[in-house]
């Protein structure tokens, strides 16, 4: 009958129309800046270090082995090499980055820091709403803005922070094996040494606290 | 209450001395007229667009005012105050002209119309001639637009736009024609009498008035423009055809001109088939008859906006074969069955007789019309 | 009873669209201003009390001529405005020959006997008489109008089509 595809069109219309107004999935607008939709798991933006623990500083995993400095493409991560060493996770005193800037404005997103980094110490954020007034040095990001904690890693990237926590753990229960085992060999070598030590000292290895 | 404004501007006229009377009240009912329909246009604008949003799944402006309803203020804002542009190589009278010449014959228009009872700005004897008289009018308005601008597009949207309309005219005036013979009379306050008494006296619940009210409603969306009939002004066709020269408040003229067409083209509907400003059932005779012309113009304006967010836009060839080839032999054949209604007397045969009269033709012409396709097989021609 | 003010102030607005019609330059604002004087005319058929004759005017003249000529105007010349002057070479002989015919015309009408009869009262002719008469005494006329019409129409088409055929 003539005139029947209309009439279909307008009943398919007529049930957006009231659609809308009552089920989801007839009005998908999701109004900005008010609501935002969440992000996918594999989102990534610019990059960020990750920290253990609650103090930026004392956990912060970056080494300063300037490994994503040298394979960045557009280089535009700054690090400069502390001068002394600190306990990393494991209790194997290591250096850290006195100075890590990282150019958002040149940074573009390859990941390849992520990929190469062997301390699991730094990972893409999703972060995106980072326009600012100031054009010269506001999207220059310093140590202090780039670090998060595991916790935000692991609430943003749960399968990454999952792999790179047993890592970690992996690797911190072996320090510790590692250092355990050490401590008895010394221990049994110094009771061996003097037999007639009246008390045996306790082993003066402390093991990192693991968090 | 119903008679509220009617009571008003007499209070009103009875402050001006003797001899101005007339004066005064025709300026009254005319400052009423556009003040109302000026805010109704507003008040369109605004639900077409948040129409078009729920149709097409997403919410139309909701930003300015509660739910978006003082968008209309803020886009009148910016038509004031944005910069009027007139092509160096235009005409600058004609120019000027065009839009006046669109807004003011499609505000005459409306001073035919009955909006409540008694509430005719001009009671004529032949208003219905006088309506689609000043409709032809605002096809001037077009070509002077779209030639003024110096712009071969524009010219080109403007011709189109010109045929479309002519085409149309004659099926919307030819439907209304039935309505004419049957009510016996060109006054349009003559013709919403005739319907009075309720639903079964409204002429859209005859046959031939069906018919005739549809070919009316599809011949008033194309003399208004409206999609989806909008070739000449369509957007990602021609990128507003006609008016592409003008901005600013030039361009709200033309779009106001383009909107109270449609409301007036759609008082005109509600005039000759939905039974003007009566109630649909007696005992709704309470209610004040104005509050029913205007709850049935909403409803028009929201079947506009319902095929508006449906239809695909019809190319000019569809539509100049439509009008002549459907949309005319099928309002003759509608005058055909309007006069066998009247003829033949009450009675159950003259339902059979005038449906039969309608319906045969529209399905023959819908099987032959649209199946020849003359369109061969392909041929592909390669460089050699 | 047709007052003189308004009837002057119609007339001459009628009369000053049709001389614009005639010296202005823009072929294209000569049509607009030939419009104006048809709208004049309706103007004065509605002084008259014949509304029928004044929006039929509107409706025939403005709505359908009107674009027809401007259609006309922009498919054959196209709008450029003419160089040479609007008056021709040999215009004193031109008005001498139409005051001559103005004269001749004025005053037989004047010397006739129709200033003599008075006016008959302009009357409401209602619609519906007219349809009236027009389907019993004016029929005939009426038929040959309608079968001039469509042979115009078929003409056109025919036309057209053959233009088709040989492009």
């Amino acid at each position: 009958m003539l005139g029947k595809g209309i009439i279909k069109g307008m009943a398919e219309t007529a049930r957006n129309f009231v659609g809308s107004y009552v089920s989801e999935d007839r009005l998908t607008t999701v109004q900005y800046p008010e609501e935002r939709l969440p992000q996918k798991e594999a989102a990534r933006n610019f990059p960020f270090l990750v920290y253990d623990g609650t103090e930026a500083e004392a956990g912060l995993r970056c080494v300063a082995c300037q490994i994503c400095e040298k394979e960045c493409p557009p280089q535009c991560i700054y690090i400069t090499k502390s001068k002394d060493r600190k306990p990393d996770h494991a209790g194997k005193p290591q250096f850290y980055p006195a100075i890590f800037d990282i150019d958002i404005s040149v940074c573009m997103s390859c990941q390849i820091c992520v990929e190469v980094c062997p301390f699991d110490a730094i990972k893409m954020d999703t972060e995106f709403e980072l326009s600012t007034t100031d054009r010269f040095g506001g999207l220059l990001q310093h140590k202090g803005d780039l670090s998060r904690s595991n916790t935000y890693f692991q609430k943003l990237h749960p399968t990454d922070a999952a792999e790179a926590d047993a890592r970690l753990a992996a690797e911190r229960a072996k320090a510790e094996a590692k250092a355990k085992a050490d401590a008895e060999a010394k221990a049994k070598a110094a009771a061996a040494a003097k037999p007639a030590a009246p008390a045996p000292q306790p082993a003066p290895v402390e093991p990192a606290v693991a968090k | 209450m119903d008679q509220l404004p009617i009571t008003l501007k007499t209070w009103l006229v009875s402050f001006a001395p003797e001899a101005y009377r007339e004066l005064v009240s025709a300026i009254i009912s005319t400052a009423a007229i556009i003040g109302v329909f000026a805010s109704l246009f507003a008040l369109t604008t605004v639900l077409e667009r948040k129409g078009l949003g729920r149709i097409q799944n997403r919410f139309g402006p909701n930003r300015v005012g509660p739910f978006g309803f003082l968008q209309p203020v803020a886009d009148g804002i910016k038509a004031l105050i944005k910069e009027d542009i007139v092509p160096r190589a235009a005409d600058s009278v004609v120019h000027f002209l065009a839009p006046l010449v669109l807004v003011a014959p499609v505000f005459l228009a409306l001073a035919v119309i009955p909006m409540g009872r008694n509430l005719v700005a001009i009671d004529l004897d032949s208003g219905v001639l006088f309506f689609f008289a000043v409709g032809a009018a605002t096809e001037l308005s077009v070509f002077m637009a779209g030639w003024s601008s110096r712009n071969k597009y524009s010219l080109l949207g403007a011709m189109r736009a010109i045929a479309q309309m002519i085409s149309y005219e004659v099926p919307l005036i030819l439907s209304s024609v039935s309505v004419i013979m049957i009510a016996g009379s060109l006054s349009t306050v003559a013709i919403v009498d005739s319907q009075a008494g309720g639903l079964a006296n409204w002429f859209v619940f005859t046959p031939w008035g069906l018919a005739g009210f549809i070919l009316f409603m599809i011949a008033a969306a194309a003399e208004s423009n409206r999609s989806p009939f909008d070739l000449p002004e369509g957007e990602s066709e021609i990128i507003a055809g006609y008016y592409i020269e003008y901005s600013g408040f030039k361009f709200a003229l033309f779009f106001l001109g383009e909107y109270i067409g449609m409301f007036a083209v759609s008082g005109m509907a509600i005039t000759l088939f939905l039974g003007g400003w009566h109630a649909p059932f007696g005992f709704l005779e309470w209610v004040p008859s104005y509050f029913w012309f205007f709850g049935k113009l909403l409803i028009l304006i929201a079947g506009f906006i319902w095929v508006r967010g449906t239809l695909p836009r019809l190319r000019m060839d569809q539509l100049m074969n439509f009008a002549w080839k459907f949309m005319l032999p099928m309002a003759l054949v509608n005058l055909v069955a309007a006069g066998l209604w009247h003829l033949l007397g009450t009675g159950v045969s003259r339902w059979l007789i005038c449906s039969l009269v309608v319906v045969g033709p529209y399905i023959l012409l819908g099987r032959t019309l649209f199946h020849s396709n003359n369109v061969g097989k392909r041929i592909y021609r390669y460089a050699e | 009873m047709i007052s003189l003010p308004v009837f002057i102030i119609l007339g001459l607005f009628t009369v000053a669209g049709a001389i614009a019609a005639l010296s202005l330059r823009n072929l294209i604002h000569c049509a607009l201003a030939l419009t104006v004087a048809l709208g004049g005319l309706a103007a004065l058929y509605l002084q008259l009390g014949s509304q029928f004759v004044g929006f039929a005017q509107i409706l025939v003249y403005i709505g359908a001529v009107a674009i027809l000529i401007v259609f006309a105007i922009l498919l054959t010349r196209g709008s450029e405005a003419s160089e040479k002057s609007i008056l021709s070479a040999s215009w004193p002989s031109g008005i001498a020959v139409a005051i001559a015919v103005f004269v001749v015309l004025g005053g037989t009408i004047l010397r006739s006997s129709i200033t003599h009869q008075s006016l008959p009262e302009p009357t409401d002719v209602p619609v519906q008489h007219l349809g009236e008469q027009l389907m019993t005494k004016y029929l005939l006329p009426l038929e040959v109008i309608g079968l001039l019409l469509t042979a115009a129409l078929i003409g056109a088409v025919i036309i057209a089509m053959q233009e088709k055929e040989t492009k």
